[in-house]
């Protein structure tokens, strides 16, 4: 079924479209309905990737939920609550910088770009520290030997598993921090090279929604491992 | 050349089993020959006779659609009925089954009896007594599978399962692991032998010289110093033991527990997990590592032991009456996680 | 190129195959067919390796004693075995495939959503399969490929962590082929073609794609947690600082038991085209075969615990899992009927993808009624951990969906080619597999019920003879497995050449040429007709 001459025609009409199409779509509108699709199913993939963790979680503080208490007392929340601003500022100056590549704001785009990846780094640092004071005190299960838990001897067994839980979750998350970071400092490359425009700014909208998506992992984070049993007096 | 095609059935519910197979292979049986026939029979009928026939257009059913989902389905919920029936009457065993104790190590199994007996990859039970099976594991997961009485379950480390099963047809039959276990898995197999009541009696009485089980978590409890603090009839720095096993518990954080074989086992193991309220944690040293799973039975069958206020030590009770001399107990819940 | 044509079929049409040379366009290509062929050569080998190691698992059964390898080599071959097959050739095979290849042209497009992510997953599978394929080679691994706690993360001492690292990665592959597909199928479809007109063989690869990326991730993690646990020494599984080894099994099968849909759905979707194709005739019960694809999904997620009746659950959460169970039996019950019910007042003829297609349609049935019996508490208790379960498996993988993959390459294989395969050697084949499987596999139903564990070296004596009837089973199916890769390979030179539509099917993909050009139509097509609209077909001859 060779027919040259509509692909003469389509390729005369090439120079009507965005540079920015790809040829396996018929325009721009599905090209960006179908990235935008793309990463919100990739986004449930993450869902269920981090549920696992959750899920495991939420069956062992089930099972030893003073263990996890007294755990969750050996976090420092001033620095989680810090990291938890620091998160929900870096997605506000995410969303002014997709709606600025949606309106065409060059400068604005860049400067917002940059304050995400500063608030991004801003995080990191700060778990950088956490885990720091954690190793000082002798709170890792991880490399044998370096654990201490002898403030309360009796739950010392279940609070390596809660810190666990606490190095693989937020181990993971900070990891995919620093994709995320990455990811910023990519688009803002491509920002500086005058990529975007309002008709197009795909990888801006793409990036933001993943931004956003691990901003809101933390959310869940702070709490369950900061903040339980600071209600409570533990034995 | 042997070639058997279905197993013996000595057991109570081994026959129970096979009538449910044998409706479930009958059905099968029916269905696929249903399936069979009309595509074969379709396929000759309608083969094509000349390349330009086109068949008519046929759209669906839902007529068609609905019954053949309704009615299968409730066919399926016979299955599903009479297995959960089988399921549900083998799940707990009755409270004056006899008791045997199990630990899959590997790649063995060791059993005990409360007279004493140990064995290895051996079991002897009499006939038409209902016998419950503890099951431990020293290791990784294993399964205790006994394919004449058609019973099986895991035995996974880090707590207690049971299984029980009343031996109907004397004769021997095999034991095997039913759970992958590591290099000689295969190898982890034994002999189930069934035997009259008299026969058994025989057997006990020619075997086991260490003393019953709870003789032996006697010696135990003394080798390991757990009678330095647990004075049996007077406060120490740690809970009486006499009349524990069985009785609610009041822990430290308010909660009551139930002493069953699982609360002693942890109590040993990780003696931080539960304390006694009006008690003090990191009093009682963990014993994790130090002492098998064999020997926390015999430490369990003895606690069991001295359900009795006032019964006299252990060591001067007769051998055979320890089995009996048990509290009827409730059905522990071992083994009954989510 | 000549000028004077007596048969069209002699030119050499610009094609995806011919457009391109060279090692640069095919290893950084875009195109989705040959991405296509890639996974197929791909896949091949990893079926051949996995094959390798059942062989040496079936000719050890030959004996009840383990005489040929000690058993720590047995326990590697069938560990390897079951991750090769599983990860590396079943959850991959179809989708990755003849799904990559048809999904785009069916639905009327230029190609998947995402080329460029298309291509990454199968250099992910690529990564995935060095790392298992090191950890053979390195020395094997042996916990079996469901990698049960503890003996996994704290006694094995072999090479675990490569092996799990391996199928992390190889989900990648599978989470972001899925990914594609939903997209595509969201976004690409051509005007006129809605989800009503969709072929069969879309909606079953679009269901598999929700299990896909809604259930790879939670291995992902498990299998992580693992590897973690045996690099530290530390972890959540091991019962002695009060984790749960049963925990690890809930995890694993919440994946692994959709993971089965995944190893099956897409080959009901062949099936479907296969039995329309072959009997002349429209699908009986559209409506009924589409959604009976998202209800296996849905409640393949709901029914994991039946994996795990004699761990000691509790009795509601055995008794919920046993019912669901047989919930989940009921839409593959009506694609089996719906199947059937196609064939009647149609005009069936007998190449052999329709031989396949009948082969699927009983073992599938005798496969998925014998699941039954494992949905069954009082009777899974006997059967669980036995051969019964094997052969069930295998009835359904392989007498499911390895002869769905056969009857779709041999369907295709002229529009994938552009030429056609030996007919009288490939129903040769097709009686050789038919007839293999069921003498290797049909004598483990009753070694299973007789009491035969599995993954045993040894055995009881008295269960040789049966074993000895499996392993001959084992021979003849294995040659015919290698008669197709012959004739396949054969047929790129010498076969004669195919035209566009050579069984004379609906659906868009046969309104291009065979082989397809690389952008599959030149003219975007508008769709005007239901699926398998062949009464209205009007009279096109394979030129």
């Amino acid at each position: 079924m060779a027919d040259t001459h509509s692909t003469v025609e389509e390729h005369s009409a090439h120079s009507e479209h965005s540079p920015y199409l790809r040829h396996h779509f018929d325009d721009m509108a599905q090209q960006f309905d179908s990235a935008t699709l793309g990463m919100w199913v990739f986004l449930l993939t993450e869902i269920m990737f981090f549920g696992g963790m959750f899920g495991a979680y939420t069956v062992y503080r089930s099972m030893y939920p003073e263990a996890f208490a007294s755990t969750s007392a050996h976090m420092n929340p001033l620095w989680g609550a810090v990291n938890t601003a620091v998160l929900i500022v870096s997605s506000l100056s995410m969303a002014l910088a997709v709606r600025a590549a949606r309106i065409g704001e060059q400068k604005a785009l860049q400067i917002l770009l940059l304050v995400t990846i500063f608030f991004g780094l801003c995080f990191l640092g700060v778990k950088a520290i956490e885990y720091h004071e954690h190793w000082v005190d002798m709170k890792v299960p991880l490399i044998g030997g370096h654990w201490d838990y002898s403030e309360a001897p009796q739950f010392a067994r279940q609070a390596q598993i809660m810190f666990c839980f606490y190095f693989f979750m937020t181990g993971f998350h900070a990891l995919h921090m620093v994709v995320g970071v990455a990811l910023m400092l990519t688009i803002f490359v491509m920002a500086r090279r005058g990529t975007f425009s309002p008709a197009y700014f795909t990888p801006v909208e793409v990036s933001g929604l993943y931004w956003h998506f691990v901003d809101i992992v933390w959310i869940f984070l702070f709490p369950l491992l900061y903040l339980i049993g600071h209600t409570k007096k533990i034995i | 050349m042997e070639l058997p095609l279905f197993p013996e059935a000595a057991s109570a519910i081994a026959s129970s089993v096979d009538y449910l197979y044998f409706y479930l292979t009958a059905v099968s049986i029916v269905m696929t020959a249903v399936i069979f026939a009309a595509v074969f029979f379709f396929a000759i009928k309608y083969r094509r006779r000349s390349e330009d026939e086109i068949p008519p257009p046929i759209h669906g059913s839902l007529k068609l659609e609905i019954a053949w989902s309704v009615l299968p389905f409730l066919v399926m919920l016979t299955f599903f009925w009479w297995g959960a029936q089988i399921f549900f009457a083998n799940a707990s065993p009755p409270p004056d089954a006899m008791d045997i104790y199990a630990v899959g190590k590997q790649w063995m199994w060791k059993i005990q009896y409360p007279e004493g007996q140990r064995e290895i990859n051996e079991l002897h039970v009499p006939i038409n007594r209902p016998i419950k099976v503890t099951l431990a594991s020293e290791d990784v997961i294993h399964s205790f599978f006994i394919p004449a009485f058609r019973v099986k379950h895991d035995v996974v480390p880090g707590r207690y399962d049971i299984m029980w099963f009343t031996a109907t047809k004397p004769g021997r039959y095999h034991l095997f692991c039913a759970e992958y276990c590591g290099t000689e898995h295969s190898g982890m197999v034994g002999w189930v032998t069934v035997m009259t009541e008299n026969d058994y009696e025989n057997w006990l009485a020619g075997n086991g010289s260490e003393g019953t089980m709870a003789q032996q978590g006697e010696r135990l409890f003394g080798q390991l110093g757990c009678a330095t603090c647990h004075q049996l009839d007077q406060q120490g720095r740690c809970p009486i033991l006499r009349g524990v096993y069985g009785s609610r518990v009041q822990l430290q954080n308010g909660q009551t527990v139930l002493a069953d074989d699982a609360y002693i086992r942890e109590s040993i193991l990780n003696p931080n997990a539960k304390v006694v309220a009006g008690y003090h944690a990191d009093v009682m040293p963990t014993f994790q590592g130090q002492i098998t799973e064999e020997q926390l039975l015999q430490l369990i069958v003895y606690v069991k032991s001295l359900a009795i206020q006032g019964a006299p030590p252990v060591s001067q009770q007769p051998a055979a009456a320890a089995d009996g001399a048990q509290t009827p107990s409730q059905t522990p819940t071992t083994g009954e996680k989510k | 190129m000549s000028t004077v044509l007596q048969d069209p079929r002699a030119v050499e049409t610009p094609n995806y195959l011919n457009q391109e040379y060279g090692w640069k366009s095919w290893l950084f290509t875009k195109d989705h067919k040959r991405i296509a062929v890639l996974y197929i050569i791909s896949i091949t080998v990893m079926f051949f390796i996995g094959g390798i190691f059942a062989s040496l698992i079936r000719v050890e059964l030959l004996t009840p004693q383990g005489d040929l390898v000690n058993s720590d080599t047995y326990n590697k071959f069938f560990t390897m075995h079951g991750i090769v097959m599983v990860f590396f050739f079943l959850i991959p095979s179809i989708p990755a495939t003849l799904g990559n290849f048809f999904v785009p042209m069916m639905i009327g497009a230029k190609d998947l959503a995402f080329p460029r992510i298309n291509l990454l997953s199968w250099y992910i599978y690529i990564a995935g399969a060095a790392f298992a394929l090191a950890a053979i080679v390195l020395g094997g691994v042996d916990t079996g490929w469901t990698f049960y706690t503890p003996f996994s993360s704290t006694y094995s001492n072999t090479f675990v962590i490569t092996a799990a690292v391996g199928v992390f990665i190889a989900g990648f592959s599978s989470i972001l082929t899925g990914l594609n597909f939903i997209v595509t199928v969201h976004k690409m479809r051509a005007p006129g073609m809605t989800w009503g007109r969709l072929p069969l063989f879309v909606w079953a690869n679009y269901a598999t794609s929700l299990i896909q990326v809604l259930g790879t991730p939670v291995v992902a993690i498990t299998l992580a947690l693992v590897a973690l646990e045996r690099a530290f020494h530390i972890g959540i599984f091991d019962p002695a600082i009060g984790g749960d080894p049963i925990l690890f099994q809930h995890m694993f099968w919440f994946y692994s038991h959709p993971a089965v849909y995944i190893m099956i759905l897409p080959g009901m979707g062949v099936i479907s085209e296969l039995v329309t194709c072959y009997s002349r005739k429209g699908i009986f019960g559209y409506p009924f075969v589409a959604g009976s694809s998202l209800g296996i999904a849905i409640i393949g997620f709901l029914v994991w615990g039946h994996h795990m009746f004699v761990t000691g659950m509790s009795m509601y959460a055995s008794l919920y899992f046993s019912l669901l169970s047989f919930l989940v039996a009921v839409p593959s019950a009506i694609k089996v009927f719906n199947w059937t019910a196609t064939m009647f007042r149609g005009s069936i003829s007998f190449d052999t993808p329709m031989l396949y297609a009948f082969g699927f349609i009983g073992l599938f049935t005798i496969g998925g009624l014998t699941g039954l019996f494992l949905a069954t508490l009082g009777v899974d208790v006997h059967v669980t951990d036995t051969y019964f379960v094997v052969a069930h498996f295998h009835y359904v993988m392989v007498g499911g969906m390895v002869l769905a993959y056969l009857g779709g390459m041999h369907y295709w294989w002229p529009k994938i080619s552009g030429r056609l395969y030996p007919e009288g050697w490939a129903k040769f084949a097709c009686l050789l597999v038919f007839a293999g499987f069921n003498l290797t596999f049909f004598p483990q139903f009753i070694l299973g019920y007789l009491g035969q564990p599995r993954r045993y070296h040894a055995y009881a004596p008295e269960f040789q003879v049966l074993n000895v009837m499996s392993t001959a089973g084992a021979s003849i199916l294995g040659l015919g497995y290698v008669i197709p890769l012959i004739y396949f390979l054969w047929s790129m030179k010498y076969g004669p050449k195919a035209g566009n539509n050579p069984w004379r099917a609906t659906g868009l993909e046969w309104q291009t040429t065979s082989p397809p050009p690389t952008y599959n139509f030149e003219k975007t097509p508008i769709v005007t007709e239901e699926a398998y609209s062949y009464h209205t077909q009007k009279e096109t001859h394979g030129g």
